[in-house]
C-alpha cells in the first residue's frame, strides 16, 4: 500500500489509489451515498406531503408516551432515549475501529459486543413504540391523530410516512446488527488477526455510523419539526 | 492518516479522547434540541420558524460531526472528500424544488376547492387599448 502520498504527487497518474483508501472502503462509501439518496428521497417526499397538507398532527401530542409510565404526558422523552442509545452505540463502534488499528483483538470484540447490544436496545425501543402506536390505532392506512388545529385527519400521510421511514431505518439497524454479529464472529475466530488488519470492522463501522446519521435526520423531521 | 495508526496502549490515547469529545458534543446538541422543544411547549418561545431553523442548523452540525469524525471523512484525502460530498449537492435542488412544489399544490387546492369563490377575475372586463 502506498500511503505516504506527498503534496506534490500526481494523484491521477496511476500506480496508487487516488483516494488513498482500499477498494472495499471506497465501495462502502459509494453504497452509502446511494443509500443517502434513498433516505433523502423518502424524507423529501414526506416534506412535500407535509407542505401540501392544510393541517398536520402535532408530534408532541402523538409521541408523548414512555414504557411503564401509563398516561403520563412525556413528549420527546422516549425518542431522546432512543437517540442517546444510537449515539452511544456509534461511540462504541468507533472505539472498536480504533482498537482494530491497534490490533487489539479483545478490545475489538468487547466494543463490538457493546455496539450490538446498543443496536438491539434501539430496535427494542422501536418495537415498543410501534406496538404502542398500533394500539392507539395508528398503522399504514390508519391515522387516528387529530391535526394541530384540532381538526380530524384528512389523509393517512402522516402515519404512512412515519411507519415507512422509521421502518426502513429500523431495517437498516437490523441489517447493521446482523453485519456486526458476523464481523464479531470473525474477530473471535481470529480471521482478521490472521489477515493482518481489521479493515472489515472499519467498513461495517462506516455503515453503522451512517445508520446513526440517518436517525439524526429522522429524529429532526418527525419528532422536532 | 498517520495518527490513528500509532499504537498507543495506555489509557491516555489522544484518539480515544477525541472520540469521547465528539460524543459529548453530540449529546449536548441533542439535549439543546430537546430543551428548546420543551421551552417552546411551555412558553411558546421561540416562534416556530426560529425554532425549526435552529433544529435544522443543529441537525446539520450533528451530521457534520458524525461524518467528519466518526466516519473519519475529515481525515481522508481531498479527492475522496470531494467525490463523496459533491453528489450530495443535488439535495440542494431536490429539497427546494420539491418543497416549493408541495407549497404550490397547497395553494392550488385552496383556490380550487369546491365552494371557493374565484379570487381574481380574468382581465376580460378591461377595455381594449386600441
Amino acid at each position: 500500500m502506498d500511503n505516504a502520498v506527498t503534496a506534490k504527487k500526481k494523484w491521477w497518474s496511476g500506480g496508487h489509489s487516488p483516494f488513498s483508501v482500499s477498494y472495499g472502503k471506497l465501495m462502502m462509501w459509494y453504497f452509502l451515498i446511494s443509500d443517502a439518496f434513498t433516505f433523502g428521497a423518502l424524507l423529501i417526499a414526506y416534506g412535500t406531503q407535509r407542505f401540501m397538507a392544510q393541517a398536520w398532527p402535532d408530534p408532541n401530542v402523538v409521541f408523548h408516551s414512555f414504557p411503564f409510565m401509563g398516561h403520563m404526558n412525556l413528549p420527546l422523552v422516549f425518542v431522546s432515549l432512543m437517540t442517546f442509545i444510537l449515539i452511544m452505540s456509534s461511540v462504541t463502534m468507533v472505539l472498536a475501529v480504533h482498537a482494530g488499528h491497534n490490533m487489539d483483538r479483545k478490545s475489538v470484540a468487547r466494543w463490538l459486543i457493546l455496539t450490538i447490544i446498543g443496536g438491539i436496545m434501539f430496535l427494542s425501543c422501536q418495537a415498543w413504540e410501534w406496538t404502542h402506536l398500533h394500539e392507539v390505532g395508528a398503522w399504514w392506512g390508519r391515522n387516528p391523530f387529530l391535526n394541530h388545529d384540532g381538526s380530524a385527519a384528512l389523509s393517512t400521510n402522516f402515519t404512512d410516512f412515519f411507519f415507512t421511514i422509521t421502518g426502513f431505518h429500523g431495517l437498516h439497524v437490523t441489517s447493521g446488527v446482523i453485519l456486526n454479529i458476523i464481523v464479531l464472529i470473525n474477530v473471535l475466530k481470529g480471521t482478521y488477526e490472521h489477515r493482518g488488519h481489521y479493515e472489515m470492522v472499519e467498513k461495517v463501522g462506516l455503515y453503522w455510523h451512517f445508520v446513526d446519521l440517518v436517525w439524526v435526520f429522522v429524529f429532526t423531521c418527525f419528532y422536532l419539526l | 492518516m498517520a495518527h490513528t495508526h500509532s499504537a498507543t496502549t495506555n489509557g491516555k490515547d489522544p484518539a480515544v479522547k477525541k472520540i469521547w469529545k465528539v460524543f459529548w458534543i453530540l449529546l449536548v446538541i441533542t439535549s439543546v434540541e430537546v430543551g428548546m422543544a420543551f421551552l417552546h411547549l411551555e412558553t411558546g418561545f421561540p416562534s416556530k420558524l426560529w425554532l425549526n431553523s435552529l433544529f435544522i442548523l443543529l441537525t446539520l452540525l450533528k451530521a457534520f460531526y458524525i461524518v467528519a469524525e466518526f466516519m473519519h471523512l475529515r481525515h481522508e484525502v481531498k479527492n475522496l472528500i470531494m467525490t463523496i460530498l459533491f453528489p450530495l449537492l443535488l439535495f440542494v435542488w431536490f429539497i427546494i424544488a420539491f418543497l416549493m412544489d408541495g407549497d404550490s399544490w397547497k395553494k392550488m387546492r385552496k383556490n380550487l376547492a369546491p365552494g371557493t369563490p374565484a379570487a381574481v377575475e380574468a382581465p376580460a372586463h378591461q377595455p381594449a387599448h386600441h
